[in-house]
């Protein structure tokens, strides 16, 4: 097998289509760890790492753009991302650890297309859509159209994922983030949630739920958001949103957890917007 | 493939396979034993070494990966003498068995560099990346607060 680290995208671009066979490499984190557990020899490597192209942070005219392969820990220390995306900014943080998050990128958390994904569910309430280029083409798509299954995605073999575009919100004054799991660092999420809430005069104008790791790609679900949608946010509102959201999820049993824990527990999760009232 | 990197604040030159692990290079090769594989899966630290001053799990970096930059291990952390956080981490019980030490100095020295006064909670943070089956963490959060101290005083 050969590695190759270009330094450009148009060095990347040519790469490819000399060795069609190569699978892309960002910070390795999923992809080695993967390829190890397989038992087979690694395939041809083409690592991200050294283009800068990819790795950039930018805001304009009300939307950010972040490079697919940026690692977490540069989104950490953006500031952008610290002041303009705060609900992406906390589930960054407990990501794996700070080892895995100098080396992880946010592309490859997307195109890793795990349930568990902690990014995810803050990306799917932002609404977050994907740049995805070939050496000739390039096409936006919906994050929630990109993941298709746990580990599927829409990206074509010929395509990478170029960068993650994100309308800035207005209006949002309440989010949430939460991961469950069983460590405060280097756990897979258990269960996840991500939560924001525009709410003017005391009534909730719009609700933003998604729940990871309760099902085969993240949830959302218009009902669970429209019973809190139109009132004054309460205890009470939570508590029928909750039990909706548990009939919301499909998680499964598996060494982690029950199916049972993760329903209650997805549920209970909404329950924390209560503690800011 | 040939590749080129500073190890430890010296220039080298290897020719390495191009499936091969940084961490298997840095002890097979360069006989520099402090990074050790505790997982082979990111999931223990026990590997970490900087590149660039940015501490990375070496388990999961390939050989050629490391071309063109500056790899610092344990063993290389101190310049004339061992770095405050390694002489910290012997004098306050922090080491037991010494499997996870060289990777735990690797976060500890670069959380230095960042936070002049760290807390307890932010140290039990910016190392959460290893873990220890021995000390049960305690004495190496106290070894991180002392270096840090000594740290400032050397200023």
């Amino acid at each position: 097998m050969s590695i190759f680290l270009p330094q450009s995208l148009d060095d990347f671009w040519e790469i490819s289509k000399k060795h069609p066979e190569a699978q892309i490499m960002a910070g390795g984190t999923d992809l080695l760890v993967r390829l190890r557990s397989e038992g087979k020899l690694l395939p041809t490597l083409t690592c991200l790492e050294r283009i800068a192209e990819l790795q950039s942070v930018e805001e304009s005219g009300g939307t950010v753009q972040i490079g697919s392969a940026a690692t977490l820990t540069s989104l950490l220390q953006n500031e952008i991302i610290q002041t303009q995306l705060p609900i992406l900014h906390s589930s960054i943080s407990e990501l794996g650890s700070p080892l895995i998050r100098n080396m992880g990128t946010i592309g490859g958390n997307i195109c890793t297309g795990s349930p568990a994904g902690d990014t995810l569910p803050a990306l799917y309430v932002l609404g977050a859509e994907l740049i995805l280029r070939s050496a000739t083409r390039e096409r936006i798509v919906p994050i929630s159209d990109f993941i298709k299954g746990p580990g599927q995605t829409e990206l074509q073999d010929n395509e990478i994922l170029y960068s993650i575009q994100i309308p800035l919100s207005k209006g949002v004054n309440l989010h949430h983030f939460e991961k469950v799991g069983q460590r405060k660092a280097l756990a897979i999420a258990i269960v996840s949630f991500a939560a924001m809430l525009h709410i003017e005069d005391n009534i909730v104008q719009r609700a933003r739920f998604a729940w990871g790791s309760v099902g085969p790609t993240i949830v959302q679900s218009r009902e669970v958001e429209a019973v809190v949608e139109g009132k004054t946010l309460s205890l009470t509102t939570l508590k029928a949103a909750a039990n909706l959201a548990m009939l919301a999820v499909t998680p499964i049993n598996d060494l982690r957890a029950t199916c049972d824990y993760r329903k209650h527990v997805a549920g209970n999760l909404l329950l924390r917007l209560a503690t800011n009232l | 493939m040939l590749i080129q990197f500073n190890l430890n604040d010296e220039p080298v030159e290897v020719d390495v396979n191009s499936s091969m692990r940084a961490v298997d290079l840095l002890r097979e090769h360069f006989l520099l034993t402090g990074p050790k594989e505790g997982c082979g899966s990111g999931e223990c630290g026990a590997c970490a070494v900087w590149i660039d001053g940015v501490t990375k799990l070496s388990c999961l970096l390939l050989a050629a990966q490391l071309h063109g930059r500056s790899v610092t291990t344990a063993e290389g952390l101190g310049k004339d003498t061992i770095h405050p956080i390694q002489h910290s981490f012997a004098k306050l019980g922090a080491v037991q068995c010494g499997y996870c030490t060289p990777g735990m100095v690797m976060s500890g020295a670069e959380l230095l560099k960042r936070h002049k006064t760290p807390s307890r909670d932010l140290i039990r943070n910016e190392m959460s990346g290893h873990l220890c089956r021995c000390t049960g963490y305690h004495k190496i959060v106290d070894a991180v607060e002392d270096a840090a101290a000594h740290v400032q005083e050397e200023k």
